[in-house]
């Protein structure tokens, strides 16, 4: 409920929610950047962009479109796709696709005290492969369950129970 | 629906993933409006990923909202404050002026018309209130007139017989009066003279006749107090040549107590 004010609030231009909402969402946006660019300056500028963005276009989101993280989330995904595509970022950085979210997690230097409290490390090493492929494309690369299937050659049904299947162990991991 | 087989089918999963279509969002939002346990699992799909995003931010990156808050402030200003403002000016001169004046004018006559109305509403009911009263007031002395007019009517009769009854020992001021209707056996007692009986006493009438004296009680006026018109009609079948008032407990006596004889006067034309 308090969420749902909030939002009404920001989408009236209300200044202070819009900064409860950031301090709330900030660091996702910020990682699922990060993990898109591999750059912590690019994905910092980027998600700074991404909020300022968002609050130039508050009006344009209602609660049933969807959820506002993931509204959020896809306007997040779309701006750093978008950068990995321009000109100066290719020049700069090598091919990014074989790269995944697990090689943060389990990179010492990128794990902070909180998440490794919660049990991430331990999420990262118990997950299955197929798990972690369509984690991968629908929450980091905001694939649609179709791009999905066509990429990892099965159906849509079974990328649905899949994915059912992953996040219910993912639940059990982080939310215990 | 089946609600359990709506969660297992991972469709909220892909809710919270922003994969679904614009009408599939739509219809998810739908379902959670009625079912407050989908709601609640999409609210626990999203909690999981938001755990995951997290722990996938750079380490030791301050988030700071003020260089937000630098960027969205010079922006309104530069953009919508400068420009915008002078290309407007222009054409929200008189037209919209005298477009907004119109819609306040209209919409203080409507309040003022309404505030209005409410307000004659009231004096209505006022009015149906005053008028009600009015006229049980009316029934009232309607029913007055027509009691006055019937005693009238009683003491006009040709055959009443008037018989004063002066004040006595304990009551020098008193005075009462008795209409003695003989052919109906009945008198009319007039009793305006006299003072209101105290708590717990009562006024006792009596028929006397003289040689030898012998009281015969007519009856007690337990109304006394009540009845405003202080004219009581009663029995009275005797040869009765005197009558008198005492002051009797309450429900009378047998016999008069003389020392609270009140009033007494004798009929006249008895002989």
């Amino acid at each position: 409920m308090q969420l749902d004010t909030l939002i009404e609030q920001f989408k009236k231009k209300d200044e202070k929610a819009f900064e409860t909402l950031y301090n709330m969402y900030s660091k996702n946006i910020h990682g699922v950047i990060f993990n898109i660019v591999r750059d912590q300056d690019i994905a910092e500028e980027i998600m700074q962009d991404v909020f300022i963005k968002a609050w130039h276009k508050a009006d344009t989101y209602s609660t049933d479109k969807g959820r506002f993280f993931t509204w959020i989330l896809n306007i997040a995904r779309n701006a750093a796709i978008d950068k990995t595509r321009s000109k100066s970022f290719k020049n700069k950085k090598q091919n990014l696709d074989a790269q995944f979210f697990v090689d943060i997690l389990e990179h010492g230097d990128s794990l902070n005290d909180k998440t490794d409290a919660i049990g991430i490390g331990k999420f990262v090493s118990k997950l299955a492969k197929k798990c972690i492929d369509v984690i991968e494309l629908l929450y980091f690369k905001g694939y649609t369950q179709k791009e999905a299937s066509e990429t990892l050659d099965m159906p849509i049904g079974t990328i649905k129970t899949r994915n059912r299947n992953c996040i219910n162990e993912l639940r059990n991991i982080v939310l215990n | 629906m089946d609600i359990n087989n709506y969660i297992n089918s991972g469709v909220l999963e892909l809710y919270v993933a922003g994969a679904l279509s614009d009408e599939e969002n739509k219809e998810v939002y739908d379902v959670m409006q009625k079912h407050p346990e989908v709601l609640n699992e999409v609210l626990q799909i999203e909690a999981a990923i938001l755990k995951l995003t997290e722990a996938t931010a750079p380490k030791n990156t301050v988030l700071d909202f003020n260089k937000i808050t630098e960027k969205i402030s010079t922006k309104t200003e530069k953009e919508t404050k400068v420009v915008k403002l002078k290309a407007e000016k222009l054409r929200s001169s008189w037209l919209s002026f005298t477009g907004w004046a119109a819609a306040v004018i209209l919409g203080a006559g409507l309040l003022w018309s309404i505030q209005e109305n409410s307000e004659l509403q009231s004096k209505i009911s006022v009015s149906q209130i005053d008028n009600e009263f009015l006229e049980q007031q009316i029934e009232i002395a309607d029913s007055d007139l027509k009691q006055a007019k019937s005693l009238i009517t009683i003491l006009r009769d040709k055959d009443l017989l008037a018989i004063p009854l002066g004040g006595q020992t304990v009551a020098p001021e008193a005075y009462a009066k008795v209409y003695w209707d003989k052919s109906e056996n009945s008198i009319y007692l007039d009793v305006q003279g006299l003072p209101e009986p105290p708590e717990g006493k009562v006024y006792q009438v009596w028929s006397l006749t003289l040689n030898p004296l012998t009281p015969t009680s007519l009856g007690t006026l337990d109304d006394f107090t009540s009845d405003d018109s202080k004219i009581f009609a009663m029995k009275n079948a005797n040869a009765s040549e005197a009558f008198g008032i005492t002051l009797e407990p309450a429900g009378g006596s047998t016999s008069p107590t003389l020392e609270q004889l009140y009033t007494l006067g004798t009929v006249a034309s008895v002989s």
